[in-house]
């Protein structure tokens, strides 16, 4: 735990001087022009590559006949607006968490977040399969429900950074059992549970992004609005309540920001994992603590993630198609490992 | 001033402090004083509203706290707990933090709050760092960075929790002398010490809490000839004069 604490500090220590107003629009910038040249290219490449020029005459409405307009249309447009949806959000669900739970360890997929998502989900399969369309809401639901289960546990029993997690896994663990009996009791949802724990992007609808996508949106432009709070939240709980922050509320409504990022992506991609831990950090690494900046920055490079993820998955063994989860853990894991060992020394000394 | 009215307050139903009646008045220092767990940091939290009493009231100005917003209170009264989270942000970012009850939507800062900052920043001298990370500041710097946002928060009323714990003794007088300073602005400085000899030398008031109770307040003068300070800590206490010093020191032994 004191280990994340001094990576945390010798982020800011070695990238603080750096950051200037200059500095932030030179990396907003290069963000989304890496974003946008990732977005051409998840629509160019997969299991039949279309040139950079069909896709483009495509794009602008030129071409609205041929094989490759139906394959951009219906699946490479879907495909690609999810993994930009899913990256940014599951990324801005997780710093979120790791701001207002004051938690370097916090993501959606280790605070029960992402189990309390999935449970409602199987449940709507299993139960409800005719109310289809608002995965997305119970989806939220659950995500609501395991965070504020996960954060009441660990605010009773004296809230140390390592109850949450440990109260996280205890709560992932039991929501995850539930699942597991609602899968035995209808063992027809199974199919697309096995896919929706791994998470993946493949056989995405624009239909299935309208909600998750408006809801996304909306939780991003309150992020954005909220980045200042957050960052008083951030200064503990009694510092920011004599400024005058009302912390009780503003907490509430950063989990609901949070849990609606969370649902929203999982409704559509399955339960990524790491992505929400990872990137976050990643960003800080860039930016510094300043929620004003990690919030753009965040979003930008959680889409950025999951394109590329999403990207090798289709290309890497093509035809054949591996899980973007699969991909995201294995380079999210190396890339955190990474991290922490950079800074190895300064780890030691202090 | 700020006035506690038959105050009793606590933590899960147990009562922490008893019945209190105190003034707080501006352009003065009051030092709250007493043993471990006599319930000092539990009166500055209730009077700084971050602890809601079971019973009894507190005003400002003859207004009960409780009919006052949020964000107008923190334009009044300002706290700074002992124990902090230490930020990862710079401490021009960390001092501005203090104009926050000022700011509405978007929260930007106008140029008066920048005024403010820059004014805090000179005064408390910690300019030279405004660009360095509070985590990587020494423990006595870092209190004055802090001290440094609750001047640019521009409240009449400060509450510090043991502002000079942890401190070396450079550091420790020279918040001291920032303290006095906030007094001769007119600002009354509400604080919890420990050390003995700094509350009665620096203090206009001192209150004297013993389980939960008040047992003591008035002048420091007044609190020492009453041996109250002798009783509650179990110590002789001595007033000494030393050539050349205007201020008299306290000294005690067992």
């Amino acid at each position: 735990m004191k280990a994340i604490d001094t990576l945390q500090r010798s982020y800011t220590r070695k990238f603080l001087i750096k950051n200037t107003a200059s500095y932030n629009i030179f990396v907003i910038a290069s963000l989304a022009f890496i974003l946008l040249f990732f977005i051409a290219l998840s629509i160019s490449v997969g299991s039949s590559s279309i040139p950079l020029a069909k896709t483009f005459s495509v794009l602008f409405g030129e071409d609205v006949v041929s094989k490759e307009f139906q394959i951009i249309s219906y699946v490479r447009i879907p495909r690609t607006l999810a993994a930009v949806l899913a990256g940014c959000a599951l990324s801005m669900s997780g710093l979120i968490l790791q701001t207002v739970l004051n938690n370097s360890l916090a993501g959606p997929s280790i605070i029960g977040v992402n189990s309390g998502a999935g449970l409602f989900t199987t449940l709507i399969i299993a139960l409800f399969p005719a109310y289809f369309a608002f995965m997305p809401i119970a989806a939220f639901i659950g995500a609501l429900l395991a965070t504020l289960l996960v954060y009441f546990i660990a605010k009773t029993t004296g809230a140390s950074r390592l109850t949450i997690v440990l109260a996280g896994a205890a709560v992932s663990s039991f929501i995850g059992a539930m699942t597991d009996t609602i899968l035995t009791v209808w063992p027809d949802t199974a199919i697309s549970r096995t896919s929706f724990v791994i998470g993946g992007l493949s056989g995405v609808t624009m239909d299935a992004l309208r909600l998750p996508g408006i809801l996304i949106f909306v939780s991003f432009m309150a992020a954005m609005i909220f980045s200042y709070d957050m960052n008083v939240l951030s200064l503990g709980d009694e510092t920011a309540r004599s400024l005058g922050l009302n912390v009780a509320r503003y907490r509430f409504l950063f989990i609901v920001l949070s849990s609606l990022f969370a649902g929203s992506a999982i409704s559509f991609a399955g339960l990524l994992g790491f992505i929400g831990l990872i990137v976050p950090h990643a960003s800080r690494f860039i930016v510094g603590y300043d929620n004003r900046m990690l919030v753009p920055v965040t979003s930008l490079l959680g889409s950025v993630f999951a394109l590329v993820c999403d990207i090798l998955a289709r290309t890497l063994f093509a035809p054949y198609e591996v899980p973007v989860g699969i991909i995201m853990s294995f380079l999210g894991g190396p890339f955190f490992i990474f991290l922490l060992l950079n800074h190895r020394r300064r780890l030691i000394s202090d | 001033m700020i006035r506690l009215k038959d105050v009793t307050a606590g933590y899960k139903g147990v009562e922490v402090i008893k019945n209190i009646n105190i003034v707080f008045k501006k352009g003065s220092i009051t030092s709250i004083i007493g043993k471990n767990g006599s319930g000092k940091t539990t009166l500055l939290k209730t009077a700084s509203k971050l602890l809601k009493p079971y019973s009894g009231d507190i005003f400002l100005n003859d207004e009960s706290i409780y009919n006052i917003p949020g964000k107008q209170m923190a334009k009044k009264i300002s706290f700074l707990p002992q124990i902090r989270n230490i930020p990862n942000i710079s401490v021009y970012n960390l001092v501005i933090h203090g104009r926050f009850p000022y700011l509405g939507f978007p929260r930007i800062p106008r140029d008066e709050d920048k005024a403010k900052v820059e004014h805090a920043l000179e005064k408390l001298e910690v300019k030279r760092f405004r660009d360095k990370n509070v985590a990587e500041l020494s423990g006595g710097q870092r209190q004055k960075v802090y001290i440094a946002m609750i001047l640019a928060q521009d409240t009449e009323y400060i509450f510090l929790d043991e502002p000079t714990t942890f401190l070396d003794i450079n550091h420790h007088l020279e918040i001291l002398e920032i303290i006095k300073e906030l007094k001769n602005m007119g600002k009354a400085v509400i604080m919890v010490l420990h050390d003995l000899n700094s509350a009665l030398s620096y203090s206009d008031k001192i209150c004297i809490m013993d389980r939960g109770e008040l047992v003591a307040y008035g002048s420091p003068q007044a609190v020492y000839s009453s041996g109250e300070i002798e009783r509650i800590f179990n110590v002789k206490c001595d007033k000494v004069y030393i050539e050349g010093k205007s201020q008299s020191q306290y000294v005690f032994s067992i």
